[in-house]
């Protein structure tokens, strides 16, 4: 972040421009980094400046965003130093120019040596019995690949257990994520691996992959021309933002009439209309009133967790109504008599269980599927995210959403789709995960006491799991015992110390943690060994968005001190290990370690993403077409997944799945399920006997995931000091709560603080807490209910509030003002 | 209300209160760029606004500094907060070009907080123009007051923030 705060340099004309794909989140939004010597700024004459623009007067709106975080000074490996600046693309599809609250710091999350960055890890750290201390990569292999033998040897690869990211983005990219794929399946051969946000290795998205449907099925360009939009359990103006801004809002303010006609001649044509279903009315909502007029949204406030009976009721209804699609159900589907028998609910009842009136779900469903003047069949896009995701149930409210969705043919129709909103972008290419389905559910396997040694990478189940306090209780109890045998064997050599580490864990219980991550994260409280990580500008990362849209995000400084990218990490394990192995004369070992002979994190890429058989990738069977330089000359824009050819310097991707009415599945034809409503998941169940509020919880635009960057950011920091809890001001009343007070929320899982704001907009016996936070964790409170693919319902747990006292500092200086617009 | 103390209204104001020395007067003498010679700050002109009590609670009042071009907006709070002044301590100004896409915020007097719009964003004048939600990297320029007893005037001498779509806040 530049200083002072009312001025900035600008780019000269000859800066420096590489591509960045924002990196926090799944919209991946595209921008400029114009990197020149510190010494030089660009004139305000628009000829004297990268950005052809003149300030020698006051541009109009709309005409830029350039602020003080977009521009941050940076040291070169040379030791000169340089100005970036990081700015959001115009020509860019997905953002056409806008830049969210959390891509507009994509300067000031670089490192720079002071502020925030700081914090960042730049070495690799050693716990040395009663603190850390920075050690050098040959010590930490030494440790990590010396402990991984030890571990392997003596208990098998189960003995090695991972909590590892899967994703594109800041934390992983196709390359991270296959290397770490291939030492993790190939090499290690373990399948006690969690996925960063959830409990188990599983998707998140089970139900519409086994009915035949991929998740991410349709373009942006398609919320633009659909009729209707449904918006389930997401939020996307506060968590994709620019997808929300630059392809929906258009849509609803009736700007994309004239595409809507050009697309679909002879189609009746109206502005788009939306419909959101959440217990809560989110920011979003408030945001599209605004935009389309009330007229035109439709809030479906269900009770939390009914979301099964919310769309088995809509699929009667439609069906008595006439509305489903005969043709498309007879020639493309399987199994939709029986599952609309078992699904069969009335509005009457769909009601009483979701506590939505009947005429709201007669309006929702007439605006969805009834067909339009002109006849046609209305396009209703359904986009959902983690309050289905997270919510009860996981697999059987996406069994019910797409059984819907089918019924009424909006998949593989422009304008249509059944699609995840998403959080980070992607970017998986791994080899087969050797476990089974459902997968062993690490975290408890943890608490019993399994396994010996765990690698967190690049995420933070201290702040993002579900029963989080216990997790933490019992992970910090069993590295312990490790941090007690460290420092028993404190100054007697690399070699001692390893033994000690396997003494502690093969005979005292222990765990040993290592972790790899930009920053030290709360798992610094527990663990071992910590190795520093990039992110995207210190090296080159490739991933996907929503839209399944591929970029290279290019590398244009060095990583601090000497973190290195993932790819190479998990590469210098691997190669560590092989040694050891062929030190020891194991052969066999040794070979299950070998190619990992990596310079670059290009060579990752080559090696998983472009040789796609027998591995489960993202890029499908035509990953080899893409090349770095190709996908360099494809900007910002870069090419849709799959791939489908190169053609004239241009790489030729994939708009919309299912256009041929030709699903995932081993007959090619979509699969319908049965999903009974069924309640809530037990542990839920009792804890709402017992407790007062619900807890939900989720996101705010300004935090991205585990606030990893945010914390140390004054801007952020400053307006959350602490999680914030959205209480409604009547309850607050009876607690004798104000806005910036603190409560303790709590029941017989664990306990939390947070920062209480009074909002209206929140109904009685409900609150609403950030998520993931690192002062203030909501998992702390959740149930350990997971679906039958061991997915939780972090969205769903009671517990009580009490008044902890008042803390002057937050009232004074943290704005408590409606987060809704009207 | 709290008290509050020089660190909240330090941290508020983003650390950085410009000085209001300016020895110019007026916009018109605002033309011209550059740091003066032997300072730090930007050449700020001092602008007399308005007296204090001709400014009501609810009713902004319109202004433009440190030139014509730069749109803001005087508020009576009514209660003291953060990096008010007056006799009420409760005068607070801001530029009303959103800093994210520069669209022109207003005051919402219920909801008491300057909306964006384009793309709502909302600013909160009485923590420092604290961005509630939204899309801006910054939060809302602080335009900095100073007030006189002897006359109940209310002068604008200095911005806090950069001021969307310059590169500095003096053209």
């Amino acid at each position: 972040m530049s200083t002072p705060r009312d001025r900035i340099p600008l780019p000269p004309p000859d800066a420096e421009k590489s591509l960045m794909t924002c990196h926090f989140c799944i919209v991946g939004c595209g921008y400029h980094v114009y990197k020149w010597p510190e010494n030089r700024e660009g004139g305000r004459a628009p000829d004297e400046n990268a950005l052809g623009l003149d300030f020698r007067k006051q541009l109009g709106p709309l005409a830029v965003t350039m602020t003080p975080a977009m521009h941050n000074v940076v040291t070169g490996d040379n030791g000169r130093r340089y100005n970036v600046m990081v700015l959001p693309d115009k020509a860019c599809v997905v953002n056409q120019g806008l830049s969210s609250t959390r891509g507009g710091q994509l300067a000031s999350v670089m490192y720079n040596g002071h502020g925030a960055s700081a914090n960042r890890l730049t070495h690799p750290r050693l716990f040395t019995g009663d603190d850390w201390h920075d050690t050098t990569w040959d010590q930490a292999l030494a440790v990590y690949a010396g402990v991984t033998k030890g571990v392997l040897d003596e208990h098998g690869s189960d003995g090695v257990f991972f909590n590892c990211f899967d994703h594109g983005g800041a934390g992983g990219g196709f390359e991270d994520t296959w290397a770490t794929g291939k030492l993790m399946f190939s090499a290690i051969r373990t399948k006690m691996v969690r996925i960063h946000n959830r409990p188990a290795y599983n998707s998140e998205c089970h139900a519409s992959r086994d009915m035949g449907i991929g998740e991410l099925n349709n373009s942006y360009e398609d919320a633009q021309v659909a009729d209707v939009i449904w918006s389930i359990g997401n939020n996307p103006y506060e968590t994709q933002t620019n997808y929300f801004l630059a392809h929906w809002l258009p849509n609803l303010q009736g700007a994309t009439l004239e595409k809507k006609r050009n697309w679909f001649p002879g189609e009746t044509a109206g502005r788009g209309k939306v419909i959101f279903v959440d217990p809560r009315r989110t920011p979003s909502v408030a945001v599209a009133e605004q935009a389309a007029g009330k007229a035109n949204v439709l809030h479906l406030d269900i009770n939390p967790g009914t979301d099964i009976a919310l769309f088995n009721g809509l699929l009667t209804h439609v069906v008595e109504q006439g509305w489903h699609d005969d043709r498309f159900i007879k020639d493309h589907t399987t199994g939709f008599e029986k599952a609309r028998a078992a699904n069969r609910m009335s509005l009457e009842q769909t009601s009483r269980i979701t506590g939505v009136p009947v005429a709201k779900l007669r309006k929702a469903a007439e605006w969805s599927y009834k067909a339009k003047r002109s006849g046609h069949r209305p396009r209703a896009m359904h986009a959902y995210e983690k309050g289905i995701i997270w919510g009860n149930d996981n697999y059987h409210i996406q069994v019910s959403l797409v059984d819907l969705v089918l019924a009424t043919h909006n998949v593989g129709r422009r304008g249509t789709g059944v699609v995840r909103m998403g959080g980070h972008q992607e970017g998986y290419a791994r080899p087969p995960y050797p476990g089974p389905r459902p997968a062993p559910y690490i975290d408890q396997e943890l608490m019993k006491g399994k396994g010996k040694m765990l690698t967190v990478w690049a995420c933070n189940a201290f702040q993002t799991t579900c029963n989080a306090e216990r997790y933490r209780e019992a992970v910090v109890r069993r590295a312990n015992r490790v941090r007690e045998a460290m420092a028993q064997a404190r100054g007697s050599g690399t070699e001692t110390l390893v033994d000690a580490v396997l003494d502690a864990v093969n005979r005292k219980g222990g765990l040993f943690i290592a972790s790899v991550d930009l920053y030290p994260t709360k798992f610094a409280l527990a663990g071992h060994l910590m190795l520093p990580g990039a992110h995207p500008g210190e090296r080159n990362l490739t991933s996907m968005n929503g839209e399944r849209r591929l970029r290279l995000s290019e590398k244009f400084m060095e990583p601090p001190g000497s973190a290195k990218a993932d790819a190479l990490i998990a590469a210098d394990m691997a190669n560590a290990l092989k040694e050891l192995y062929q030190k020891a004369g194991d052969e066999e070992m040794a070979r299950r370690f070998a190619g990992f002979e990596w310079q670059t994190e290009e060579d990752a890429f080559n090696d998983g993403f472009r040789q796609p058989e027998g591995i489960d990738s993202q890029g499908g069977g035509t990953g080899g077409m893409v090349t770095y330089a190709r996908l360099r000359a494809m900007g910002n824009n870069g090419v849709q997944l799959p791939v489908k050819a190169f053609r004239d310097g241009r790489l030729i991707g994939t708009e919309m799945h299912y256009t041929d009415g030709k699903f995932d599945t081993s007959d090619g034809r979509a699969h319908f399920k049965e999903s009974p409503w069924q309640g809530l998941l037990k542990p839920v169940a009792k804890q709402k006997e017992k407790y007062r509020f619900w807890i939900n919880n989720g996101r705010s635009n300004h935090i991205w995931q585990t606030a990893y960057h945010d914390r140390y950011m004054a801007f952020r920091r400053g307006r959350y000091p602490m999680a914030y809890v959205e209480i409604n001001p009547e309850d607050a009343a009876g607690l004798g709560v104000e806005s910036g007070d603190i409560v303790d929320i709590h029941n017989d899982y664990g306990s939390v603080v947070a920062m209480a704001y009074l909002e209206p907009d929140i109904k009685r016996s409900q609150v609403f807490m950030l998520f993931a936070y690192p002062f203030g964790v909501a998992g702390d409170v959740t149930t350990e209910a997971v679906d039958e693919n061991v997915v939780p319902y972090y969205k769903g747990t009671w517990a009580d509030i009490r008044r902890v006292g008042r803390m002057d500092d937050y009232k004074a200086t943290v704005s408590f003002r409606s987060r809704r617009y009207t | 209300m709290s008290k509050l103390t020089r660190r909240d209204f330090m941290r508020l104001s983003g650390g950085g209160i410009a000085a209001g020395t300016a020895s110019v007067t007026g916009l018109a003498a605002a033309a011209g760029h550059g740091v003066r010679q032997g300072g730090v700050t930007l050449p700020y002109p001092r602008v007399t606004l308005v007296a204090a009590r001709e400014v009501q609670v609810g009713v902004p009042h319109g202004f433009a500094y440190p030139d014509p071009h730069s749109p803001c907006v005087l508020l009576r709070i009514g209660y003291p907060v953060p990096g008010g002044i007056g006799p009420d301590a409760d005068l607070v100004a801001h530029s009303t070009m959103c800093t994210h896409m520069g669209c022109i915020v207003t005051y919402d007097a219920a909801a008491r907080t300057l909306k964006c719009p384009c793309h709502f964003s909302i600013f909160d004048p009485e923590k420092g123009g604290q961005q509630v939600c939204g899309q801006a990297t910054e939060n809302l320029p602080r335009i900095v007051l100073e007030y006189q007893p002897a006359d109940d005037s209310i002068a604008a001498v200095a911005v806090d923030g950069l001021l969307y779509g310059r590169q500095a806040n003096i053209l």
